[in-house]
């Protein structure tokens, strides 16, 4: 952007009481060269505004720079159509509210800051957004009750939804499903479920196209755009726009419970009791007799590091459940239940008290210590019940094992090692290379065929899991989060849940996925830069093909040619920056945000020479949790260090090396970089931004070496949204460091 | 038939009813699945619950940082109106086409307001801030709290002395309006989602555990703000009776919960909570002697994991029984807590110096317009029309549930915007 500027000064709000803005003005009329430099008391009032709107109109500015409060508030008053939003320096919560009044140095702060923004302005080009055709149609893959409901709640939206099941019909698992247990008040009704009216709906409906006994062979492309390669008898491709992967899930594998007596005649699982009971009446296995007694054991091969580590959350509710199967046929059954905790949540706690209060239901916490099988057939159970008082021993006519859920997904991370080691036997490799590849498909070759996207990805064929096989959202507030744009899990495949919860999730999975193809529509991001149409643009004459871009993009959106030149799939990306932050070549910028622009912003900070004694700190500030962080001391008028210049960034992991070499051989004194928790429990909202931040460091390393600068010059603290008041203290004791570092040599140079 | 259009010829917008996570999630999403949307919330600013949370589970993540996403994400959007201090009042008509009249209360501040803070600094009046649960106090003129959105300050007109405008007077850019007078108006939607979330069960109306009786028993909603930054006590866990640091914290689960004498049925969250809770108090008092009395442990899912872990961590002493009595030690303000130990078959009485009652979700439906169908409990529940229950105002549930169930009654909401465009 290279039209007139003006720059807007408030004095409102105590800025004008801590900073001279006849400082300011001056600075932006001669050095910064504003068309145009106005002073008000009130900048977000009519009349400030009006103001701004006046040069606007008249062609005296063509972008106004809005010097006053955070850039975080009062968007809906400085917002000056067409457009993006103004650029603003934030003089208030960054400026006045934290630094000492009518001081030196506070003035040189917000020179700088106007400095930079100034610079930031220079350096915005057009906005060139994205405008293929979109497809409105929606793969809904897997027919059971999550798959049928995405597609019926994504026709009853208007859009196309071609819904795909490896069987030859639909239904899934509830389909061989007597009846469902209570979901609905009073929650103390067994119900139907209502599969078949809705698969007769599905099939009825004339914006869905059903196809049973088919694969997802291949699928290629982008939101708006993905070519689906589908397997039938032939094999037939499909362009969608977006995809719910509704495969759900399957039975624990109840061989690996022979400690829990399975491999025992008459000790059963819960899935089995199922087909028994849909079947008909339920009889011993072993010799068909009736059953008189029966004990329930939950929780097997759940709960257990050694088999599934987690808890299923039906299996407490199907229990009861299916109690009444064996209540139904005998009114005098005895029946066992042996649990850890009984899991009914909600209003299910109704159907628990119901059935708990029936007399001849026996409910105990304890676990089992053996299952044996007596000469007349009977069941001998051993177990630890602390309830009744340590040890019993129970006989039965049958046991049933409440088992859990296992998704019905692929290992992504372990296809691709998988997929890497089969490529690197092919490539001729040493020795070495061939050891270790043979390792990989001696351990994962097993996994081959699991595949159930099959995407034609560089980073793998199927959504990324979860440490349980999930491929769920590893975020609490964006639970449909996803790491592969525009596909998005839902029913028990993304997490157990009982069909009702199913259902609910299928409509949020098609929300976001009808959500991806309007954003696509539109050549816009999907969450969490929502509306953001830049897209990184790639100067491919100077890439080296080191691959760091393909291999860091948390979202898979960069694939590469056989040499390794990356290849953008813009509608994939979610405009974290992180491949720009990647770039040992600096060929990756968006129209808005370049390594130029904050190579620029730094080169536009004063650096006074040492005789000064006026250190300079560069922070890189993640916008999303650092930024208004620091907003949020300054509005607690935290005061602190004065020698600071914020920059924030779209994500920590957008962080280009070269800004830190830049800022060090200019002579700034020290760079700290504020960026969000990694580890397991990652706050970053682009997964493994802050994490790959903290990574490049390790070159800064080299840098600092080569410069012969301390290394404790750059440093990245962790800093939570919420750790407000940590800062002060945060950026003092840092500044106190580098202080006592003395000056970086290279200031002058 | 054509669609049904609002005057100036647009599909008519979602009502979203509550701007808790819930509704905020609901009104977002379908924003940005090129939707229209009216938010009314009843309190001066969005976020609900969560926005008091010190921390969700199972990450240890502060709530802020979600919230300012979405926030942003409210900014960005032309499609969301968002009306705070505002009410549903009344409700008539059918899918595709309601009438909703809406009352819109007086935040006797402008949007003029630039939350510079100098009104605050001169209010005179001091009130129960009912953010903090009544455990610090507030100027009658203040930002609901830190991270508030709409960024802009509200009077508590009730707890402003008699003829004051001190406010007014010190405010520099004329944002104070003490003449506001409530306004009722008619908006036609095609669809509503009742988001309006859930508020703790009334721990007082427990006789047994000492709730307002003794000052050391609070309850877990209490705690998050004991434990918050932004709290009463700048995110420091201390005994409300003397500000000192609690050595020994039981935690009572169920409290008024899968009682038939309180809430019947289980609030499903309290469990990870309460072990939420004691992950604080472990990471602030490495010493502190932890015990839950609860009934089931229920951490479904994925959360068992943050159970095991957390259990591991805090070396929490778990005791399965009910809480039979809690008893007042008048000097120290300790606590006698007897209880039933199923497991070992006996009765035990322990003394703690802080009781944390883990009290459950109670669905804020009561007050709704007629039409808009609940269960027994509350809790609205699924018709064939236009209205669609979201969130802990549908089932009681935590975030992550709250927002994937707003995600999908989006959805069901968009398809009554569409069922006006077909025949």
């Amino acid at each position: 952007m290279t039209g007139r500027m003006g720059v807007y000064l408030c004095s409102g709000c105590g800025i004008g009481d801590a900073v001279s803005l006849e400082g300011l003005a001056k600075l932006a009329t001669t050095e910064l060269k504003a068309a145009v430099c106005r002073t008000h008391p009130f900048l977000c009032g009519d009349e400030g505004l009006a103001l701004i709107r006046e040069d606007l109109a008249s062609g005296a500015i063509e972008a106004p720079v809005i010097a006053a409060c955070s850039p975080r508030v009062k968007t809906d008053r400085f917002c000056f159509p067409p457009g993006e939003a103004p650029e603003r320096v934030n003089l208030r919560e960054q400026v006045a509210w934290c630094h000492a009044p009518n001081d030196d140095d506070t003035q040189m702060l917000a020179e700088d800051s106007l400095r930079m923004a100034v610079a930031r302005l220079g350096k915005l080009s057009p906005s060139q957004p994205l405008a293929e055709a979109v497809s409105r149609k929606i793969l809904v893959v897997g027919g059971g009750i999550t798959g049928i409901t995405a597609a019926l709640e994504g026709a009853a939206a208007g859009y196309e939804v071609l819904l795909v099941e490896k069987e030859a019909q639909l239904g899934g698992f509830l389909g061989g499903v007597k009846k469902l247990y209570p979901t609905g008040t009073p929650y103390t009704q067994e119900e139907q479920g209502g599969l078949a009216e809705k698969i007769r709906a599905v099939s009825a409906n004339p914006r869905v196209t059903v196809l049973c006994s088919t694969r997802v062979v291949q699928t290629e492309g982008q939101p708006g755009m993905f070519d689906v390669t589908l397997e039938n008898r032939h094999c037939s491709t499909h362009r969608v726009g977006a995809i719910v992967m509704a495969t759900g899930w399957r039975a624990y594998d109840p061989t690996r419970l022979g400690a829990l007596g399975y491999g025992l005649p008459d000790v059963v699982t819960n899935v089995e009791i199922e087909k028994m009971a849909a079947a008909g009446t339920i009889v011993r296995p072993s010799d068909g007799r009736a059953v008189r007694s029966v004990l329930f054991l939950q929780c097997a091969g759940s709960r257990d590091p050694e088999h599934l580590n987690y808890c299923s959350s039906v299996c407490c509710m199907t229990t009861l459940k299916q109690i009444g199967y064996f209540r139904e046929q005998d009114a005098d059954c005895q029946v066992f239940v042996l649990y850890r905790d009984m899991v009914t949540p909600g209003p299910y706690e109704m159907y628990y008290q119901k059935v708990q209060n029936h007399p001849l239901n026996f409910f105990m916490k304890g676990g089992v210590t053996g299952v044996r099988r007596d000469d007349e057939g009977r069941l001998l159970v051993s177990a630890d019940s602390s309830l009744i008082g340590a040890r019993i021993e129970l006989v039965v006519d049958l046991v049933v094992l409440a088992t859990g859920m296992v998704p019905n997904s692929a290992d992504n991370e372990a296809l691709l090692s998988l997929r890497e080691a089969k490529k690197s036997l092919e490539r001729n490799p040493t020795d070495k290379q061939r050891q270790e590849a043979v390792a990989v498909v001696e351990q994962l070759g097993s996994l081959e065929g699991s595949q159930v996207l099959n995407l034609a990805y560089r980073q793998g064929p199927d959504l990324p899991i979860l440490r349980d096989g999930f491929p769920d959202s590893h975020f609490v507030c964006f639970p449909y989060e996803t790491r592969r744009t525009g596909i998005y899990a839902a029913g028990a495949v993304r997490a157990p849940m009982d069909a009702a919860l199913a259902g609910g999730d299928a409509a949020g999975a098609m929300l976001k996925a009808i959500q991806s193809i309007q954003l696509a529509t539109r050549g816009q991001a999907v969450h969490p830069r929502v509306g953001d149409d830049s897209y990184p643009i790639f100067s491919l004459q100077r890439c080296t093909q080191c691959k760091r871009c393909t291999v860091e993009c948390p979202f898979g959106a960069i694939d590469e040619d056989e040499k390794g030149t990356p290849k953008l799939n813009p509608y994939r990306c979610r405009r974290c920056g992180i491949c720009m932050g990647a770039c040992p070549e600096r060929i990756i910028s968006f129209h808005n945000y370049s390594v130029d622009m904050i190579a620029a912003m730094v080169k536009a900070i004063e650096v006074p020479d040492e005789t000064e004694e006026k250190p300079r700190v560069l922070i890189f500030a993640c916008e999303n949790d650092a930024y208004p962080a620091l907003d949020q001391a300054g509005a607690r008028r935290a005061t602190y260090d004065a020698s600071v210049r914020i920059v924030p960034l779209r994500c920590l992991g957008s962080m280009n090396i070269v800004w830190i070499a830049d800022a060090l051989s200019r002579g700034m004194d020290g760079v700290l970089l504020l960026g969000c928790r990694f580890g397991d429990d990652y706050q970053c909202h682009f997964i493994r931004g802050s994490e790959l931040a903290n990574r490049r460091l390790e070159n800064v390393k080299d840098t600092l070496e080569r410069l012969q600068l301390e290394p404790e010059r750059v440093q990245m603290v962790q800093l939570a949204i919420d750790n407000y008041d940590s800062i002060p203290a945060l950026i003092d004791d840092f500044a106190a460091r580098i202080r006592a570092l003395g000056p970086n040599p290279y200031k002058g140079f | 038939m054509p669609a049904a259009e609002s005057g100036n010829g647009k599909p008519l917008p979602i009502l979203v009813v509550g701007g808790g996570i819930a509704g905020l999630t609901c009104a977002i999403e379908a924003a940005e699945a090129g939707n229209r949307v009216v938010v009314v919330e009843k309190s001066p600013c969005l976020g609900g619950r969560v926005a008091g949370f010190h921390q969700y589970f199972p990450k240890l993540c502060p709530p802020p940082c979600g919230l300012e996403i979405n926030f942003r994400r409210i900014r960005n959007n032309s499609l969301i109106a968002v009306h705070t201090l505002a009410e549903l009042k009344d409700l008539c008509g059918k899918p595709g086409d309601y009438e909703a009249i809406i009352r819109f209360n007086p935040r006797y501040v402008t949007a003029q307001c630039t939350m510079c803070g100098e009104c605050s600094r001169v209010c005179p009046s001091e009130t129960p801030d009912p953010f903090d649960y009544g455990m610090s106090s507030a100027r009658a003129i203040r930002l609901p709290h830190r991270f508030a959105y709409p960024a802009q300050y509200a009077i508590d007109r009730e707890a402003c002395m008699d003829g004051c405008h001190a406010c007014a007077d010190a405010c520099r850019y004329g944002a104070v309006d003490l003449a506001q007078k409530p306004v009722l108006e008619k908006m036609r939607v095609a669809s509503v989602v009742v988001a309006t979330g859930w508020a703790p069960y009334d721990a007082a109306r427990i006789d047994n555990l000492g709730f307002r009786r003794f000052s050391n028993v609070i309850t877990n909603v209490m705690l998050e703000r004991l434990a918050a930054a932004d709290g009463p006590t700048g995110g420091r866990i201390l005994r409300p009776s003397d500000g000192k640091v609690p050595r020994a914290v039981a935690f009572i689960q169920c409290a008024g919960s899968r009682d038939e004498n309180h809430l019947p049925y289980c609030s499903g969250v309290c469990c990870t909570a309460s072990l939420k809770h004691a992950a604080y108090i472990r990471s602030q008092y490495p010493d502190a002697k932890i015990t839950m009395f609860y009934i089931d442990l229920r951490t479904p899912g994925e959360l068992d994991h943050f159970a095991a872990k957390t259990v591991a961590d805090t070396g929490i002493e778990l005791i399965k029984g009910k809480v039979a009595r809690v008893q007042e030690h008048p000097g120290s303000r300790d606590l006698l807590v007897t209880a039933e130990d199923v497991l070992r078959g006996r009765k035990i009485t322990r003394e703690y110096d802080l009781l944390v009652l883990a009290v459950g979700m109670v669905p804020q439906t009561a007050d709704l317009p007629m039409g808009i169908r609940t269960d027994q409990f509350g809790f609205v529940t699924e018709a064939a029309s236009g209205i669609h229950g979201a969130g802990c105002a549908r089932f009681p549930a935590d975030t992550a549930a709250s927002v994937r169930d707003g995600t999908g009654m989006t959805l069901r909401a968009m398809q009554s915007v569409s069922a006006g465009r077909e025949s």
